[in-house]
């Protein structure tokens, strides 16, 4: 039983550290825009390394 | 995505039509921040992956742009720069790709419902949080129950208490916010026995922690607390929506306009700085955002989204603009006639507001049931208290048992009962092609018995086509030659038809009569039978002619087509019980040509703004409840006015703000609608219903104290699951149409 004095701490430390980040997601606005992040994976931003050199200054900055 | 054929224009995947109008000039809203300039547009069209990387891509590649980001859930696009890019080159690179652009006014944007949004996630997290880990101890508590040491589970129910202390603080603030603030004002609502509920289970709960007792509620006060903030969130989530929408409004109202100062200069303002008798100057494409007098300047006018007329009109010196027509040809200048606020656009805003208002009368199912469930649930504990006590029980026990009441009878069925069935009904919906903008509008729709069409744009496509069928091809392509070098849409019609080509050299416009140019070192004219020499049309509709040096004049027919969807989602409703109408700002053969074809015998055309309201309030008056279908300015007033209204995706703004529903691909999700509304009614008075059931099952399990802790978790997350899993079924229901 002497166990549950550790053990209890670290279940509760562990759920902190879940309940830490999704409060951060939250806050960092991961929330804002469900439709578009679920297209933006899709995004093939890549341009090719050999073939015609797109002048682009970043694309469109994907990612927050 | 970089393979997406750039030549189309619009949402690549077909789900909004382009957009035709030119982007105004935003530069009175960019935001110097430091050493950036930032600018907040409101992009319209929209809809997929490909249009997001289609945009942000050409945005960000634009000289000196450091982040351009589009909110697809939103439509809001924020561009962040440095150098001397001006901000109409942004907006005309976003306009030039097919969508809609207008600036947006942060000032007035949506800060309170999305901190409302995020205020009430952060609190399900933390409740869902503290659920998790005081079940995980009360799990124990209930399993080791006979064995389990008086000393740890005291421990136990301490550590339950801590965390439970920080959530209810918290995750409780919108409950104990809102009941604090009605009975202020002496009434009652939902929050009332929620609130009291939460403090009673903590504070008995401590006494019982304190004093060694057996049960501790605290587990129920928190799931209790997660179950309600989750239907509290996603009700949250879809009014935000429906905020959203309404701000288009608002975005459409905030352009710019290009004021010509006593100099002569021109120099773009924020709408709302025009005062009447200014001068301004409207350029060819640009849309008029006050009612103007013209001064200078002759051109076509497309009035279709104020007047619901589908042909442009010509305006000349000394003519009046309302606010919302598009100028088609030349650059007009006039004075200001109103200011922004006075305009006819603002006085369809107020139209909106009115009815808004009048809506927000209606009563939503959920709080008629909680205007019963509340005096109930209160005289229900306090009468197992009483009674309890007044048998001889000990004042600690009863007041155990009336808590335990109280607990057990708190609406999370009743909470979850209507947002989770509006956010399953929608997404089927949006999976058939609609999207709902406002909570109650399911409600609504599930009550509606009669439907108004508009005519223009909602049964017909709204675009001319072009019927002359047996045109040889070399005339075709010499008129289309003359024709790429307008806007008129009978000229785009011709245009549609021929394809891409070459434009005729040194064309000139003269409104109101036609084109004329050189095709071939042939002079060419387009235009009306007295612009050609030509006899008058006997063609039902409108009608081009076109002229090459001295031959005949050669007629081109357009006719407006009919939805090619219309007829089978006429029947459709019909089947429904639907009373079927419309009413329409054409002309009258217009309007009847089509009522004929549909088989619709009631219509009413040259509908003014106020006769549409007019006719729909003597409808009202005969106990009917009206859906709107309509796309136009001329819509508006009566899309808000309507039990309930729909807009095809195509509609202005204004008009799809002032609709409970925008639906796109044709009339074909109208029935879907209607049935997902009625069933998605059915499910909710279902779920309802249940909610009443579990009640009578659990509360005298209750008063006879049977209610432990470990009763009142399995009874609550129960009756949730089961009124989730009953929303669920409309998933189910067949997808096929009726």
């Amino acid at each position: 039983m002497s166990a549950l004095i550790y053990l209890i701490p670290i279940a509760l430390l562990m759920g902190l550290a879940g309940l830490a980040a999704f409060i951060w997601a939250v806050r960092a606005g991961q929330f804002e825009d469900p439709e578009g992040d679920a297209c933006r994976i899709l995004l093939d931003t890549d341009t090719p390394l050999t073939g015609p050199a797109r002048a682009r200054s970043g694309p469109g900055s994907a990612g927050p | 995505m970089n393979t997406v054929a750039v030549d189309t224009a619009g949402c690549p995947s077909g789900l909004a039509p382009p957009s035709a109008s030119e982007a105004a000039d935003p530069s009175p809203f960019v935001r110097r921040v430091g050493k950036q300039d930032r600018l907040s547009l409101t992009v319209r069209g929209a809809k997929c992956g490909a249009c997001l990387s289609r945009i942000e891509s050409a945005v960000g590649a634009l000289p000196g742009v450091d982040n351009a980001r589009l909110n697809l859930s939103t439509g809001r696009l924020d561009i962040a720069w440095s150098g001397d890019l001006s901000a109409r080159r942004i907006a005309c690179t976003v306009s030039d790709l097919g969508y809609g652009v207008a600036p947006l006014d942060t000032r007035a944007g949506d800060t309170g419902h999305r901190k409302e949004e995020q205020s009430l996630l952060l609190a399900m997290g933390v409740a869902g949080f503290a659920t998790a880990n005081i079940m995980l101890l009360s799990v124990s508590v209930w399993g080791g129950q006979g064995e389990m040491g008086e000393a740890t589970r005291q421990g136990l129910h301490a550590v339950s208490g801590l965390i439970a202390l920080p959530t209810l603080l918290f995750s409780g603030r919108p409950f104990f916010h809102s009941a604090w603030n009605v009975l202020k004002r002496r009434r009652t609502n939902m929050d009332v026995p929620i609130s009291l509920a939460l403090i009673l289970a903590f504070s008995v709960s401590v006494a019982e922690t304190i004093g060694g007792g057996e049960h501790a509620y605290f587990d129920a006060a928190c799931m209790l607390l997660f179950f309600l903030l989750i239907g509290r969130f996603l009700d949250a989530r879809v009014r935000r929506r429906a905020y959203s929408a309404a701000r288009d409004l608002a975005a459409l109202a905030s352009r710019t306009v290009t004021r010509i100062s006593k100099t002569g200069t021109h120099e773009p303002v924020r709408a709302e700085d025009i005062r009447p008798g200014d001068r301004i100057l409207l350029a060819s494409g640009e849309r008029a955002v006050v009612d103007m007098l013209i001064e200078h300047g002759e051109s076509e006018v497309d009035e279709s989204l104020v007047t619901g007329e589908s042909l442009p009109r010509f305006s000349a010196a000394g003519m009046q603009l309302m606010a919302g027509s598009i100028n088609l040809s030349q650059p007009l200048s006039g004075r200001a006639t109103a200011a922004s606020a006075d305009s006819l656009l603002s006085d369809i805003g107020r139209m909106l507001e009115a009815g808004e208002q009048k809506r927000g009368a209606y009563r939503r199912i959920a709080d008629k049931a909680v205007s019963l469930y509340v005096p109930i649930v209160h005289s229900t504990a306090l009468l197992t208290f009483l009674g309890w006590w007044l048998a001889g029980l000990g004042l600690r026990e009863s007041i155990l048992i009336a808590v335990s009441t109280l607990i057990i009878t708190c609406p999370c069925a009743l909470a979850l009962a209507a947002p989770v069935v509006q956010v399953i009904a929608a997404g089927r919906l949006f999976r058939g092609g609609a999207y709902l903008k406002s909570g109650d509008a399911l409600e609504r729709i599930a009550a509606c018995d009669h439907v108004v069409f508009d005519k223009t744009g909602t049964l017909t496509l709204g675009t001319p086509r072009l019927v002359s069928i047996s045109l040889p091809a070399a005339t075709l392509e010499d008129a289309a030659q003359l024709a790429r070098a307008s806007r008129h849409p009978l000229s785009r019609a011709l245009t549609a038809a021929a394809g891409p080509g070459p434009i005729a050299t040194d064309v000139k416009e003269r409104p109101g009569l036609g084109l004329e140019g050189t095709v071939n070192a042939i002079a060419c004219r387009l235009g009306s039978a007295e612009w050609t020499g030509a006899r008058a049309s006997l063609h039902n509709g409108a009608a081009l002619f076109f002229v090459r040096g001295a031959e005949l004049p050669v007629e081109l027919r357009f006719e407006d087509d009919i939805h090619a969807s219309a007829s089978a989602t006429i029947a459709r409703l019909r089947k429904l019980g639907m009373g079927v109408e419309i009413v329409s700002g054409d002309r009258s053969d217009a309007v009847a040509e089509v009522a004929r074809t549909l088989g619709i015998d009631h219509y009413t055309a040259s509908a003014s703004p106020q006769d549409k309201v007019r006719r729909l309030e003597q409808l009202q008056a005969e106990g009917k409840h009206v859906l709107m279908v309509g796309d136009g300015l001329n819509d508006a007033g009566a899309l808000s006015l309507a039990h309930a209204s729909a807009a095809p995706g195509g509609a202005l703004d204004v008009s799809q703000s002032a609709s409970d529903a925008v639906y796109s691909g044709g009339l074909a999700p109208l029935p879907l609608l209607v049935r997902t509304a009625r069933k998605a009614r059915q499910v909710m008075l279902q779920n309802f219903g249940f909610a009443a059931a579990y009640n009578l099952v659990a509360v005298p399990i209750a008063i006879l104290g049977y209610a432990t802790p470990l009763v009142a978790a399995i009874a609550m997350s129960g009756s949730s699951l089961i009124v989730c899993l009953n929303a669920l079924r409309l998933n189910l229901a067949s997808e096929k149409p009726v």
